[in-house]
Formats: C-alpha cells, structure tokens, sequence
C-alpha cells in the first residue's frame, strides 16, 4: 500500500469523509461502485413484485398508497444511480448490466409474491430489514452516498408504516385473511433471515474495512430480530423457527439459514430471477425510443 | 448534463444542496428534479444549477495566527481576577 493509500485509509478509518471530486484509491471507489449499484438494483427490481399488486389491491386507498409507495422506490433507485455515476459508471451501463445478469441485486426481490399477505409482509418486514442497514449506512465514509440515504430513510420509514397497517387489517379480520398473513410469514422467513447477509467477521469484511458499512451483517440481523419478533409475535403469527428466542445475555438465537441457497438465489437462480430480469429487459427495450425522442427533442 | 439541485425546506430557510439530477435540458432537469426533491411537500423551492456553472473555493489556509479575531484569542481570567482585587469587589 502506498503513502498516499494509507493516509486514505486512516482517514477514512477515523471517520473521515469523501467528497465525489476527492481523490480515492482504486479498490474504494470500485468497491463503492459495486455495493451502491446493487443498492440501486435492488431498489428498481423491488418494485416489481409490488407493481403487480396494484391492479388486485382491496381498496382505492391500498391502491394509492402502493403506488405512492412504488413511485418512491424508483425515485430512490434514480438519487442511487446518480452517485454511481459520478463514481464513473453511467446510469445506462448499470441497467445494461443488470438486465444482462452481470450485477446483483438484493435476494428479497427473487421470490415470487402469491397473496396480498405477502405485499403485506413485504412492506412490513422487508422494509425493516432493509431500514436497518440503509440506517447503518448513514454513517458511509462517501459523504454524498450518506446524503442521499438520509431522504430515502425518511421516505422508508412511510413504508414501513403501510405495510404494518396492511398486516393489522388482516390480523383484526377474517380467520382466513390471518391464515394469509401467517402463510406468507411462513414463506418469508428464510428469505429475511437471509436478507443481511452471511455473518462475517468486521476484521474480514473490505467493506467495513473502508468504512463504507458501519455495520457487521450480524449486527444488522440481531438489530432486526430484537426490533420485530416481538412485533411479529404479539399479533399471535408464529415464526417458523423453533429454536429462535432471545438469550439472557439480550443475543437472539435461531436456525442457521442455508447461506448455499442465498449464494444461488442472489447469482440469479432464485424462484423468480429469470422472470423479473427478463421482465427488466423487455421493459428496457420497449422503452428505449422514449429516451431517444426526449435526448433527439431536447439536443 | 448534471444540474446541482438545492433546496429550500421552509420559508426563510437557506438553500442547502440536496443532490444532483442528469437531464439533458432545463425542462427536463425542472421535471426531474421536482419529482426527485419536492414530489411530497419536502421543498418550499428549488434552485437548480448547471455543475460547470459552480465555482467551487475549497483551500483555506491559516498561515497566520489570527486568534485576536476570534473569541479563543482572549483569556481575561486571570486580568479580571487582578482587577477585581485591586477594586476590592472579588467574593471570596
């Protein structure tokens, strides 16, 4: 490591921040390009489980409010792929990526959605595992990544709000809306338990070590599991997890998830992978005279 | 092109910088960037500036001691103490 890199690093590593015009060692700015451009993707493809519930919503106002919801995950993926791009990657070359399998993003949005318990369960916990690490990454050494996750909080946090109510409505009424939402949770739990990732030593992890992450992934998890089991639990749904339970010393004790499933499911072979990034890819295509019109109208 | 967008939460309030939109024109950076920074009543207004037409000023150097112009120039502890002794007004 030279001079130059290692000032980097103590800076970094005693809290400094980055500036999008600073100088940076190579490694941090494509590690910084990879983990935000997976944020971004993650963003733009977990709008298309929701997206398909808008049509089927139960009421005008779910209905609005999903959409609401959707317009703002977009939104959150378009702030998201502006700092890559000053980073160096332009926005069109991450979406080429993306729909051509080369980029990741998060395991949560390769499975499929069956009922609106499940657009429930999504709102509610998705959101609040993905609340615990956005909120974590507050603290990110790129100054102007941490900026932006400030308004996607605040925006998330209506999110989270929505999918509760969604969950309280069907708690409160019929036998068979509860069995809803208790299926889902059943169908949803691997995936959440999986959603921070596999637990990974800070002192092994690049990511904290540039202090792009504030946060060991179970950290993140443990935060999450002390947040809502008791949440989930309250409302009579059971978590399919008999060992799960919290240990005197406040450290939350569950089944090792199989991390080999979310290695396959994040690399593009989870149930719904092939169907959302092909989905993505049509899209992309079918829209590609609209960008050209508006560059041609406005060049 | 990039436009640096700053907004202004509330009457009265300065323009901070909120981030930045790419947009070809100045209608489209307008479209985007009210959807992007004032959709759900977050901003009062926007100002949205081409990021060429920034001139940024970042070096500060404090090659001079100039504490006299600031308050951590001046320690009047030990002078107050004398004064008021010799003023006979110091509590024990």
């Amino acid at each position: 490591m030279d001079t130059r890199t290692e000032e980097f690093v103590t800076h970094v590593r005693s809290g400094g921040l980055v500036e999008v015009h600073d100088w940076m060692p190579d490694e941090y700015r494509s590690r910084l390009i990879k983990f935000i451009e997976m944020h971004g993707n993650s963003e733009l493809m977990g709008v298309l489980p929701e997206r398909d519930w808008i049509l089927r919503a139960p009421t005008l106002q779910r209905k609005l409010a999903l959409t609401a919801k959707i317009q703002d995950e977009v939104g959150h993926a378009q702030l998201i792929y502006r700092v890559v791009e000053d980073l160096g990657k332009p926005r069109s070359a991450c979406l080429d990526d993306l729909v051509a399998g080369k980029s990741k993003f998060h395991n949560v949005f390769h499975y499929p959605t069956k009922t609106w318990g499940d657009v429930g369960v999504i709102a509610w916990l998705v959101d609040a595992a993905a609340i615990v690490s956005q909120k974590a990454l507050l603290k990110c050494s790129y100054a102007p990544y941490a900026r932006i996750m400030k308004k996607i909080c605040w925006e998330e946090s209506f999110h989270i709000l929505h999918g509760r109510d969604v969950i309280l409505a069907m708690v409160t009424g019929t036998a068979e809306q509860f069995e809803l939402v208790q299926e889902a949770l059943l169908r949803w739990w691997e995936p959440l338990m999986h959603f921070h990732g596999t637990p990974l030593d800070a002192t092994d992890d690049p990511m904290v070590f540039w202090r792009i992450k504030s946060q060991e992934n179970e950290a993140a998890r443990q935060e999450f599991l002390d947040g809502y089991v008791p949440q989930i639990r309250e409302l009579g749904l059971e978590v399919p997890d008999r060992a799960l339970r919290k240990r005197d010393d406040g450290v939350w004790v569950y089944t090792e998830p199989d991390w080999e499933k979310l290695k396959a499911v994040v690399s593009g072979h989870g149930p719904a992978s092939e169907e959302r990034i092909g989905f993505r890819r049509a899209t992309r295509a079918e829209v590609d005279w609209v960008a050209t019109a508006l560059l041609a109208e406005a060049a | 092109m990039i436009w640096e967008v700053f907004r202004r939460e509330r009457q009265g309030q300065p323009f901070q910088h909120a981030g930045s939109v790419t947009a070809p024109d100045r209608t489209f950076a307008e479209i985007y960037a009210r959807e992007q920074y004032g959709r759900r009543q977050e901003s009062v207004a926007l100002w949205l500036v081409p990021r060429d037409a920034v001139q940024e000023v970042d070096e500060f150097p404090d090659e001079f001691d100039l504490k006299y112009r600031r308050v951590d120039g001046y320690s009047i502890k030990a002078r107050l103490k004398e004064a008021r002794e010799r003023a006979g007004t110091l509590e024990s």
